[in-house]
């Protein structure tokens, strides 16, 4: 976590990325999966990453995680919380209750038993499964166990959430409930989330800024700002012609990649 | 515009819960305990008369003579008879207390092994493929040489025990560290669990089933090695229940060598029972089971 640098207090942005590069292999097999990638997310803005496959959207939110370093430029977070990150699978554990899977990050910070009881149930009754503490993840459908992993990573406590695909396994009328719930809760709870998602309709409905990665290597190619009003619906007309337009330059930029 | 927003998440809300009804209805599948037991029951005990009905019906062919293999009326009667007297419990406890001993020493060694295994590179590489190799190495081979070091003693079942079951356990813990989803570490990781955390809160609890594999095999294994060493290694003053099976063979007494056997087997499905149970309900809390539509 060479590259990475805290900036407490820094109040104009919660993520600051500049000129990020990433490089996987070496020599002749080297691909340059980011390049030169500046990017600030403002505290409480909403951010969605656009881009074909390949275009080193999970790479960005590894590096943003920690996960990874970069091989080149800056990662600057605001505060000292590390980054939540959320998956497209719930990757929740097992062997552990809902309760306990939301426990996890309140015991590893070291909060005393009747706080985490408390948070635990406060989380639940966030995401909706203030009843389902004592069942376990497999016994859940897809969308609640994407909450219940919501529910973990808001345990982080942290101003910052990183969501790679979070809802691309579920089906359309789930989505859609959990585009509202992550409404709600980015704005009650003024986080920071960079989304990354390949569906564009999807980005238009949540973000306050649609940013297209290029394939190959990843360079923000275009970016725009939603000034639509929330509540939204991901049918309204506003959505779809955003929607339309970062369609447009998607696939101009695919077919970049034809010849 | 606040009204309106109520509403919407009022909406939601019931959106919410409907479509959570719908989606996890009719998953639960209740059935009484006694059906559960009977059905787990009746296919077993109808399997043992077949065995004892074959064998009487061996017995009836006049195959063998009945001094060489007598039927199961006899044997069960000499079972009763050795189950009163104190030569048969004083044999299994012997046999159980060289079990427990050389088993609880085994895993202790295994567990240690493994995670040492799987933790370092240098060691994978050194002693990796050596406990592999360990394994394929039919525990009754190793007696020679362990008479040769410990004499016709205690000892050398010991030794012998060890080495067949630590090498399984230590194989267990190492698949189960290798094979922990790569997700459930980077989710582990970005939640704050590092170090001895992350093998605290991640690895150990996912490598669970793998390691209690590796506790079954490595006990099948020290079982086997303690049965062949008791056959081997007699002499020793105190009869163990191999002991009791090479003296009735030397005494032509079939009854109680076949009684003696009944016991080992039934001793083994025990403990295999009891490891079956702990798999099971290790499998049935990771989800596992389900997912198999079991």
């Amino acid at each position: 976590m060479t590259s990475t640098t805290t900036t407490p207090g820094s109040a104009t942005t919660a993520v600051a990325l500049s000129d990020v590069t990433k490089v996987y292999g070496r020599g002749a097999n080297a691909v340059l999966a980011l390049d030169g990638v500046s990017l600030d997310v403002a505290p409480g803005e909403f951010v969605c990453l656009v881009g074909a496959s390949g275009c080193g959207k999970s790479t960005l939110l590894n590096l943003v995680a920690g996960l990874d370093r970069p091989n080149g430029g800056q990662i600057a977070l605001a505060g000292d919380a590390s980054p939540g990150l959320m998956f497209q699978e719930p990757a929740l554990f097992p062997w552990l209750t809902v309760d306990g899977n939301v426990e996890v990050p309140l015991k590893l910070r070291g909060l005393p038993r009747a706080e985490r009881r408390a948070r635990v149930a406060e989380l639940l009754r966030t995401v909706h499964l203030a009843d389902f503490g004592r069942t376990r993840p497999h016994e859940l459908s897809g969308g609640m166990r994407q909450r219940v992993a919501l529910a973990r990573t808001l345990a982080l406590d942290t101003p910052v959430l990183l969501m790679d695909e979070p809802f691309g396994a579920l089906d359309a009328m789930t989505r859609d409930i959990l585009h509202d719930e992550l409404e709600r809760i980015w704005s009650e709870r003024k986080l920071s989330v960079l989304f990354v998602t390949h569906n564009v309709r999807e980005a238009a409905r949540l973000a306050d800024r649609v940013i297209l990665l290029s394939s190959r290597p990843g360079r923000i190619i275009y970016s725009t700002t939603v000034d639509i009003p929330r509540p939204r619906r991901i049918d309204s007309p506003e959505v779809a012609a955003i929607a339309a337009e970062v369609t447009e330059r998607l696939r101009t930029e695919v077919g970049r990649h034809a010849e | 515009m606040p009204s309106d927003t109520l509403t919407s998440t009022a909406r939601t809300d019931a959106q919410i819960s409907g479509l959570d009804a719908l989606e996890i209805a009719g998953r639960e599948k209740e059935i009484s305990g006694g059906t559960r037991v009977w059905a787990a029951t009746w296919p077993k005990l109808a399997a043992l008369a077949i065995v004892i009905a074959a064998w009487q019906l061996v017995v009836w062919s006049g195959w063998k003579p009945p001094y060489s293999l007598p039927g199961p009326l006899v044997v069960g009667r000499e079972l009763l008879t050795q189950a009163q007297g104190p030569q048969l419990w004083e044999g299994l406890l012997t046999t159980l207390r060289r079990a427990a001993v050389g088993y609880v020493f085994s895993v202790a060694v295994g567990l240690l092994l493994g995670l040492a295994v799987a933790r370092s590179t240098v060691l994978r590489a050194a002693i990796g493929s050596m406990i592999t190799a360990l394994q394929t190495m039919p525990s009754i081979a190793w007696f020679p040489l362990a008479i040769l070091l410990f004499e016709l003693s205690e000892k050398a079942i010991f030794f012998v025990v060890v080495l067949g079951a630590a090498p399984s356990i230590a194989n267990g813990v190492i698949s189960g560290v290798d094979y922990v989803p790569p997700l459930l570490l980077r989710a582990g990781r970005n939640l704050g669990a590092r170090g001895l955390n992350l093998y605290r809160y991640v690895i150990a609890p996912a490598a669970l089933p793998a390691i209690v594999a590796g506790l079954k095999q490595g006990w099948a294994f020290s079982w086997r090695s303690l049965m062949a060493g008791e056959l081997i290694v007699v002499g020793i003053s105190q009869t163990s229940l191999g002991a009791q099976l090479t003296y009735s063979r030397e005494l032509s007494d079939a009854p109680w060598l076949l009684s003696t056997m009944i016991v080992i087997l039934v001793l083994g499905l025990v403990v295999d029972a009891a490891f079956g149970a702990a798999d099971k309900a290790i499998r049935r809390r990771w989800g596992v089971l389900d997912q198999a539509g079991q």
